[in-house]
């Protein structure tokens, strides 16, 4: 635990730790070979592949005959229409890389918190896209109850497998071995200023350490970087934001200046560094009762993902290259 | 002790009538007593056995003295209505509901002999909104959508039952916190909506929704009528079906609107006699609502035969349901563009 008056040393180049771990596994795989007669058959597939399971996609939807789970998730829908257009932002616009994948259980619970930022929260859905990618699992996000008030953005996010950032709903998704995403900072942290970044805010009220203790499943820091400077606020519109019943009416050097055009994000590289797990099943059985123990693991949390972000950004040389 | 002397309230109703004549068949209990202001159907009165029906206000004193004179142990509250499924007059419904119960649970504390009391509640006791978690267990907050709907009643109702069950501790008190119920034969709420050839929606909402088949509510209205099963449990079949999940699978067509309009729209289809519309429903078709039914597999016994896609469709066969949009043959032109794809 990070208590104490002595200030911490954070190591910033981790360059010989790096070498030092050849267990490590390294982010980029080696080049895949493919056989050279199942080339042209494969290739068939592929391209036939998608229209096919376009057309079995609609006929589920024409007659109904889909499943949703309690939350409203429905995979198939998000397979099919949410994940693919979110592919080029992935790859092509933010080039996210992600570190320490291993970190990521391939099953069973655990409950990955992360830094928020960007005004709005494209960092969560590249998040959950990361995890799908490298895991094939779906990250259950826990988002604000204005997301679920929004008409077809509520929807769209149930559908997609978001529920409402509270108790019963986090631990009833741990206990069925879910991954589930969650962002403690909230809106201080999507809405902080552009002077701020990479400062985390105030991590909630630990509601989800108590919903972590209570389920036993692992809490993974996760830092992104880059996610902080798509859209640099540098001011504030309340009375703008009090009229339309935002959190915050954002003032970039592009919004609204030059209107929807202002919307694009910058395209910055990311990274998305999935920390070390920290266990939370060692505890007595009415550890979550105890709110000192939570408050400790909590910043705990928040230091460690902190300090993953300063040793990324140590590392960083351009915000929109490597 | 099992029951003897059995008292049924809202007998004219579905669930009520249905439950009359499965009791009024069963030889182990002495007597079975249905009361409710109006008669059965005529079908429920020919079947109900050896069942009587008293014509009697719950609102009456009379109440108390037919329970004292029947010596009824065993009372069964299924008359309050939670989603009336036609325009009623509201304050009528509303004296059914609270001020029946109080009188019907003032008459039980008086005497003696009432053991067991089954409440039938409703699961619109939890509300539904942005801000309520996605799945309700029987220890969730209840905050009723509406500040003057029948979800306040019945919060209102279950605070009464509550009050009893702490002055008569000897008094079994079975709850049931049901979910819509839907069914071939039941005129409810949703199978009145759900045959509408447009269904209106809310623009932008797709609620979750999440049944019960009336002969599983029947089933269970009964389990807990025979045998003891204290508690409060929520009622509900396994399984989610989306709002234009369901209007897909019976072929109707879904009108989304604004929510702001959704109030006159409501107003015509009350006015018109179709559906009953209340602020209730909206809000459940808003947002939906889904309630974790552990509680009454492990506790109770009672595992739902059905699941909610499965009464679903039990209801759209049932009914005879014609589809509107036909969604299996639009399926089949899909299916015949893919074969003259791969032909290609």
């Amino acid at each position: 635990m990070t208590t104490g008056s002595s200030a911490q040393v954070i190591p910033l180049h981790r360059s010989r730790d790096d070498e030092a771990q050849p267990a490590a596994p390294r982010e980029h795989d080696a080049p895949v070979v493919a056989f050279p007669g199942a080339t042209a058959d494969t290739e068939q597939q592929e391209q036939g592949d998608p229209l096919a399971r376009f057309l079995t996609f609609l006929r589920h939807r024409l007659t109904g005959d889909y499943t949703v789970d309690e939350f409203g998730f429905d995979p198939e829908l998000t397979d099919t229409l949410v994940l693919p257009p979110l592919r080029v932002l992935y790859e092509k616009w933010f080039r996210v890389s992600t570190h320490g994948v291993a970190n990521l259980p391939a099953e069973g619970g655990a409950l990955l918190v992360a830094n928020h930022s960007g005004v709005l929260p494209i960092d969560s859905v590249m998040t959950a896209f990361a995890v799908h990618e490298q895991r094939a699992r779906h990250l259950r996000m826990l988002g604000a109850d204005l997301v679920f008030k929004t008409p077809l953005l509520g929807t769209l996010a149930r559908r997609s497998g978001q529920t409402l950032a509270c108790g019963p709903d986090a631990e009833r998704l741990l206990r069925a071995g879910e991954l589930v995403g969650v962002w403690p900072e909230g809106f201080k942290g999507v809405g902080k200023p552009f002077s701020e970044r990479y400062k985390l805010q105030r991590f909630g009220r630990g509601g989800f350490v108590s919903a972590a203790l209570r389920t036993g499943v692992p809490i993974i820091p996760v830092s992104i970087v880059g996610a902080e400077e798509i859209y640099p606020k540098l001011a504030d519109l309340k009375p703008l934001a009090r009229l339309l019943g935002l959190p915050y009416f954002p003032v970039t050097p592009f919004f609204p200046l030059l209107g929807p055009l202002g919307a694009i994000p910058l395209p910055t590289k990311w990274h998305i560094e999935f920390g070390e797990p920290i266990p939370t099943d060692g505890f007595a059985a009415e550890a979550e009762e105890d709110p000192l123990l939570i408050f400790n693991l909590n910043d705990q949390v928040r230091e460690a993902i902190q300090q993953m972000l300063y040793r990324r950004l140590s590392q960083r040389r351009s915000i929109f290259r490597d | 002790m099992p029951p003897n002397i059995v008292l049924v309230t809202g007998v004219a109703g579905e669930l009520g009538g249905r439950l009359l004549a499965r009791l009024g068949n069963n030889p182990e209990l002495e007597r079975v007593i249905g009361v409710d202001t109006s008669a059965p159907h005529p079908d429920i009165l020919r079947r109900i056995g050896n069942a009587e029906f008293v014509r009697a206000d719950i609102r009456n004193p009379l109440i108390a003295k037919i329970i004292s004179s029947a010596k009824v142990d065993t009372v069964v509250h299924a008359s309050t209505t939670c989603h009336p499924a036609g325009p009623g007059r509201r304050m009528a419904i509303k004296e059914v509901n609270v001020i029946g119960t109080m009188r019907l649970l003032a008459a039980c504390q008086r005497s003696p002999l009432v053991r067991k009391l089954v409440v039938k509640s409703t699961a619109a006791v939890y509300g539904a909104s942005s801000r309520s978690p996605a799945v309700f267990t029987e220890n969730s907050e209840l905050i009723p959508a509406s500040s003057n709907g029948y979800a306040k009643d019945a919060v209102e109702m279950e605070g009464y039952v509550r009050g009893l069950s702490r002055r008569r501790p000897d008094i079994t008190v079975t709850m049931g916190r049901f979910v819509n119920i839907i069914g071939p034969e039941v005129d409810t709420v949703l199978s009145r909506y759900f045959a509408l050839p447009v269904v209106p929606t809310v623009l932008g909402y797709d609620a979750r929704l999440q049944l019960l088949h009336s002969t599983d509510a029947l089933n269970v209205l009964e389990c807990a009528t025979l045998q003891d099963k204290p508690g409060v449990f929520n009622v509900a079949a396994d399984g989610v079906m989306t709002l234009s999940q369901a209007i897909r699978r019976a072929g109707r067509v879904e009108l989304p609107m604004p929510r702001q309009v959704m109030p006159s729209v409501s107003r015509l289809l009350r006015g018109a006699r179709v559906v009953d519309f209340s602020s209730d429903q909206v809000r459940l078709l808003n947002f939906g609502r889904v309630v974790d039914n552990t509680r009454l597999k492990d506790e109770f016994g009672y595992t739902p035969r059905w699941s909610t896609r499965e009464a679903y469709d039990d209801y759209i066969l049932g009914r005879g349901l014609r589809p509107v949009v036909d969604g299996d043959r639009l399926a089949e032109l899909a299916t015949t563009v893919d074969g003259w794809r791969v032909k290609q």
